[in-house]
């Protein structure tokens, strides 16, 4: 019955983590670590650190590796199930419900009153990047390199991809030269 | 090319799903140039009210956008097509490299690489605030939008209140917000006509 344990250990930390991904990661801990002992608190801090390595989404890789040690292809499966399907489905039926009362005053209300919770969201982000950034690389890096990415997305249009490729590229070749 | 087929569903999402680093709302803005500017699936308003309503439920963000953006275009199959697509790639990668990921971790380079791109996602987080805030001052008019956008920095800056609670605040709270102005003007206009 160890699938069983799979789903439902994967979808409590997702259905009660609200913030994303790393809002999930201590309820999954003690959901993997504590409760079902698939994996002792080192491992669980590895395979954390390991997948923070890796692009995307860390709830998903956390949900792939783990779910692959304890029950084989079955456990990937269910336990990316559990954590990508129950809010998938979710945020496409409220979404339906909105694009059905379009029209309405409430709904255009309600689409009016959601930019400025929006704006302050991401006022967060680029502050918490912005922070990580200084803390990574320094002041005077993180300017040049947040002047220069602001001038090709905003004036020049380039797509946001190219730019992430292009300060990879520049993270790899210049910065270990600082170090 | 059309823009509403799978082949541009599945490269937008390979794409926002391997250049997506710092965390998962990373993706916030990479997926809006996708979903926006690159092949015009939904409007900015539409794109803010989704990210708002992904925000209030729990679960990762990048996969809820992936699957509503597939619905948006192709309904169930193309959610599921859409989700694949977006988190396939890190995950292959998780079990293949997990091996190989220590000695990546230990790497200059790669410390280098994933340490450059932080700018780079604060300025697109920041681009994303501005246009935002520019909205939010023309849908609602400004001192509206000063007024909520104060009170939205008050609730989850200062008093450190979670997102979805927020979120779903406001929502309910707009749901009666231009009836309550309209009453208000009528209000108004009656007093004018009443003291004329």
């Amino acid at each position: 019955m160890t699938w069983w344990h799979v789903l439902v250990g994967f979808l409590l930390p997702n259905l009660l983590g609200y913030g994303g991904g790393p809002a999930m990661i201590p309820l999954l801990q003690d959901q993997a670590v504590t409760h079902y002992h698939w994996l002792s608190n080192a491992e669980f801090a590895n395979v954390l650190a390991l997948g923070n390595v890796l692009p995307g989404p860390i709830a998903t890789k956390m949900a792939t590796f783990i779910g692959y040690q304890v029950e084989g292809w079955l456990g990937l499966v269910l336990a990316l199930a559990a954590t990508v399907v129950p809010s998938a489905i979710a945020l496409i039926l409220l979404m339906r419900l909105l694009n059905r009362f379009r029209q309405s005053d409430a709904v255009k209300g309600m689409t009016a009153m959601v930019q400025p919770v929006i704006t302050v969201l991401m006022i967060a982000l680029t502050w918490e990047f912005g922070k990580t950034s200084v803390l990574k690389i320094g002041w005077i890096q993180s300017l040049i390199i947040a002047a220069l990415s602001l001038w090709l997305m905003q004036w020049r249009k380039v797509h946001p991809a190219l730019v992430i490729v292009g300060a990879f590229a520049y993270g790899g070749v210049v910065l270990p030269l600082f170090q | 090319m059309e823009n509403d087929g799978y082949l541009p569903l599945v490269l937008a999402m390979v794409r926002t799903g391997i250049f997506t680093y710092g965390g998962g709302s990373a993706i916030i803005p990479l997926m809006r140039h996708e979903a926006v500017n690159r092949y015009a699936w939904v409007t900015d308003d539409e794109y803010g009210e989704i990210v708002a309503v992904a925000n209030a439920l729990p679960g990762p963000i990048a996969t809820k956008l992936a699957a509503y953006l597939g619905y948006r275009l192709k309904g169930w199959p193309g959610a599921v097509v859409g989700v694949l697509a977006n988190i396939l790639p890190t995950c292959i990668a998780m079990l293949l490299l997990f091996g190989a990921l220590s000695a990546i971790r230990e790497s200059r380079i790669a410390q280098g690489m994933i340490a450059a791109v932080n700018p780079v996602i604060a300025v697109m987080m920041g681009m994303m605030a501005y246009e935002f805030g520019e909205k939010a001052w023309k849908g609602l008019g400004r001192w509206f939008a000063i007024a909520f956008g104060a009170l939205a920095f008050l609730l989850l800056i200062v008093l450190d209140v979670s997102p979805a609670l927020v979120v779903l605040l406001y929502l309910l709270y707009g749901a009666f917000h231009l009836r309550l102005v309209h009453r208000f003007q009528r209000a108004k206009q009656r007093d004018r006509g009443t003291s004329a």
